[in-house]
């Protein structure tokens, strides 16, 4: 992250064809939202039970967790606590181990991204497959996911189709969506029906009854969770709810906001282990890496009710040009600007807070309300405070509010500036100035006007 | 009635025509328009660069030089909503700056707040006969929720050909600091933004915030495109 947003923003924007593809694949899903939302006259009434589930939730997530952990053991699963992505790839690793197999399927999860468990089981001389579509695609060609939801929302599908091509050894393979789903298809059938150990994320985790679920569309997920001898979940501390109802309010709240459905193919709900049906070694990892630190912070705390739907994104006026990987993490666009910072140290990814024109659209459309335009002012703050600013900006910042402390200044301030600028001025208008060149560089400025208001109310007094 | 203007930093020192427009429509209308001396800025830019410190300060002159003014007028949505949405959140901990927010703030509107909300008005006398689009800017969305208001405004306007702006809610990619930290990403909004407005053959884009137009108007006249930007006040001041 030292580089930073700007400078991989700058990269991204260059990409014509990242720029149509993006664009075209968010507004569909933004258009598919908006008219799935418009459906429910109780819209901001759901939204408000998923708020206010969410934050019980976390303002008393040390009882939910235990809670968890005692109904899962009791059901016949076993609960590991990991401190951070190291543990919990350890623990993983060893899980696998002691199964004997060499190779996991996958169900998506960002979970799993964001603590680089593909690569800590690799170390350990174990195969993925990710069989999520979008995962898949990303996996063989060896990137990032770049959305929440779409992981491979950067590529089209003739960019697919050759890749495809390569990996599967398909060389007539043509660009037919029905086409390309069945060569991903008959691939992971394979894996699916070989498969001893499945690793998957959770959606949600409920507290009461230690039920685990999944909502997916393909129904790879499924295959993975009812398949394998062996089960691993790995669920980050924050997605507890508390009880198997609360799945009603966030079971209309994340489709609608996610893919614009009213009802997503399949969700997946399973407890424990069930003897002759299903894996019958279910392990959970309860994750925190970060995630407690995130809940220190009074203000920023309600990034944690985030539901990982990704309406933020794909209504961001700046993921919609820049796509995810100028975030440099798998949480991108308005929740990874204020979830990234958090999780790694605000020093560590001091560029995203800033990497929003904060014009409140996300806020707007988040399911469970979460003010992210006043969380990325708050670490705004917190960059500043711990001294991560640009020490140029620091200086200028300090330099113009003592010019705001006092009019006298600030009127003189207004008199250098127009003397200042006036040698730059051509037919009324600058067209580069020193010191501002990111502004001159695309935009004019107009000439410092004869007279400011103040000196023409003075003018007009006397 | 007794109306004090906040000018604001920015139209004070390079698009004063907005301030004088201001006063000339508001004095128009029969009101008698003050203006206290000492105000300066209302601290945004700070505030939304991460320099609180800085803000909490701005905040505070800024209710002493306006806490004796029963009605108080901005014409920049953005410079409003920091006064009525952030000044709560920057007084936390300070309780006698808390009781001066809360005594202040709800006086501070935007000008088609006070035109049409509070003074019911809609046709002010004015006369602008152009062909003309409006950007309706985030903040007057989003924080001021200023619906309506400003459209109808401009459509009692004798001889203003109103057009629809397409994808009007987008933001155009100002942001404050933000055009010049990420001058790239910024730029890329603006792009589109043009392009809206130049799909409209208006003549000139609107707007209640002179920072977005300051911005917008900047690549308009840079691609010397022959549209040009006028905020709501020197429009509804014309006659």
């Amino acid at each position: 992250m030292k580089s930073g947003f700007p400078a991989a923003a700058r990269e991204a924007l260059q990409d014509t064809q990242l720029r149509h593809n993006l664009g075209v694949a968010t507004r569909t899903i933004r258009e598919r939202r908006a008219r799935a939302v418009a459906e429910l006259p109780d819209w901001e009434e759901l939204r408000e039970a998923g708020a206010a589930l969410k934050r019980r939730v976390l303002r008393d997530l040390d009882g939910y967790l235990l809670e968890f952990e005692a109904a899962v053991e009791s059901a016949g699963g076993h609960v590991h606590w990991a401190r951070d992505g190291t543990e919990a790839g350890q623990v993983v690793t060893e899980i696998v181990r002691a199964t004997g197999a060499r190779e996991v399927v996958k169900v998506k999860s960002l979970t799993t991204d964001e603590i680089e468990l593909n690569e800590s089981l690799g170390r350990g001389g174990i195969d993925v497959v990710e069989t999520d579509l979008a995962e898949l695609i990303v996996q063989l060609a060896g990137e990032e996911p770049s959305h929440i939801l779409v992981p491979a929302i950067h590529k089209n599908r003739v960019e697919i189709r050759d890749l495809f091509r390569r990996s599967f050894g398909l060389p007539e393979l043509s660009d037919d969506p029905q086409e390309l789903a069945a060569a991903a298809r008959a691939h992971l059938r394979a894996k699916f029906l070989s498969a001893r150990v499945a690793v998957s994320g959770a959606n949600f985790a409920i507290a009461e009854t230690g039920t685990v679920s999944v909502v997916e569309s393909e129904g790879n997920g499924r295959f993975c969770t009812t398949l394998p001898e062996t089960l691993i979940t790995v669920v980050g501390i924050e997605k507890l709810i508390p009880a198997p109802e609360d799945l009603e309010v966030f079971l209309q709240l994340l489709p609608r906001s996610s893919t614009g459905e009213r009802m997503n193919p399949y969700t997946t709900l399973w407890t424990g282990v069930t003897p002759g049906d299903g894996p019958q070694d279910f392990h959970v990892v309860l994750l925190d890496n970060g995630r407690t630190d995130v809940l220190a912070d009074e203000v920023g705390r309600e990034t944690l009710a985030c539901i990982r739907c990704s309406a933020c994104l794909n209504v961001c006026p700046v993921y919609t040009r820049t796509g995810g990987h100028a975030y440099g993490s798998v949480y991108p666009g308005p929740i990874g600007a204020i979830l990234t910072p958090q999780l790694r140290g605000v020093g560590e990814a001091a560029s995203l807070p800033y990497a929003s024109s904060l014009c409140g659209a996300c806020y707007e459309v988040c399911p469970v309300k979460i003010d992210i335009p006043r969380v990325l002012v708050h670490l705004r703050g917190r960059v500043v405070q711990e001294g991560a600013a640009p020490p140029s900006e620091r200086a200028a910042m300090r330099a113009l509010a003592w010019t705001f402390a006092g009019e006298r200044r600030y009127r003189s301030a207004q008199k250098a500036g127009r003397a200042g600028s006036r040698p730059f001025a051509r037919g009324g208008l600058i067209h580069r100035l020193p010191g501002v060149g990111a502004w001159t560089e695309t935009r004019d400025l107009p000439r410092f006007p004869r007279r400011t208001f103040r000196e023409w109310w003075d003018e007009r007094r006397a | 009635m007794r109306i004090a203007l906040f000018v604001t930093c920015l139209t004070d020192t390079l698009l004063p025509d907005t301030g004088i427009a201001t006063v000339r429509l508001l004095e128009r209308l029969g009101h008698q328009v003050t203006f206290p001396r000492e105000q300066t800025c209302c601290g945004q830019m700070h505030l939304n660069t991460g320099y609180q410190a800085e803000a909490r300060k701005l905040a505070r002159r800024f209710v002493r030089v306006f806490g004796d003014e029963e009605v108080i007028v901005a014409p920049s949505a953005s410079c409003v909503g920091t006064v009525r949405e952030y000044y709560p959140r920057l007084a936390e901990g300070d309780p006698a700056l808390a009781r001066r927010v809360d005594e202040v703030a709800p006086r501070v509107v935007e000008l088609s707040e006070l035109l049409v909300g509070r003074l019911g008005l809609e046709d002010v006398g004015a006369s602008f006969p152009h062909r003309v689009t409006y950007h309706p800017t985030c903040h007057s969305l989003r924080a001021l929720h200023l619906g309506d208001a400003p459209y109808r405004l401009l459509r009692a306007v004798r001889g203003l050909d109103l057009v629809e702006l397409g994808e009007e809610r987008e933001c155009c990619g100002f942001g404050g600091t933000f055009a010049v930290k990420n001058a790239d990403t910024s730029a890329a909004m603006l792009a589109d933004k043009v392009r809206s407005i130049l799909d409209t053959r208006a003549e000139v884009c609107s707007a209640v915030d002179n920072s977005c137009l300051l911005h917008i108007g900047g690549a308009l006249s840079r691609l010397r495109s022959g549209v040009r930007t006028a905020h709501l006040a020197d429009i509804l001041a014309s006659a």
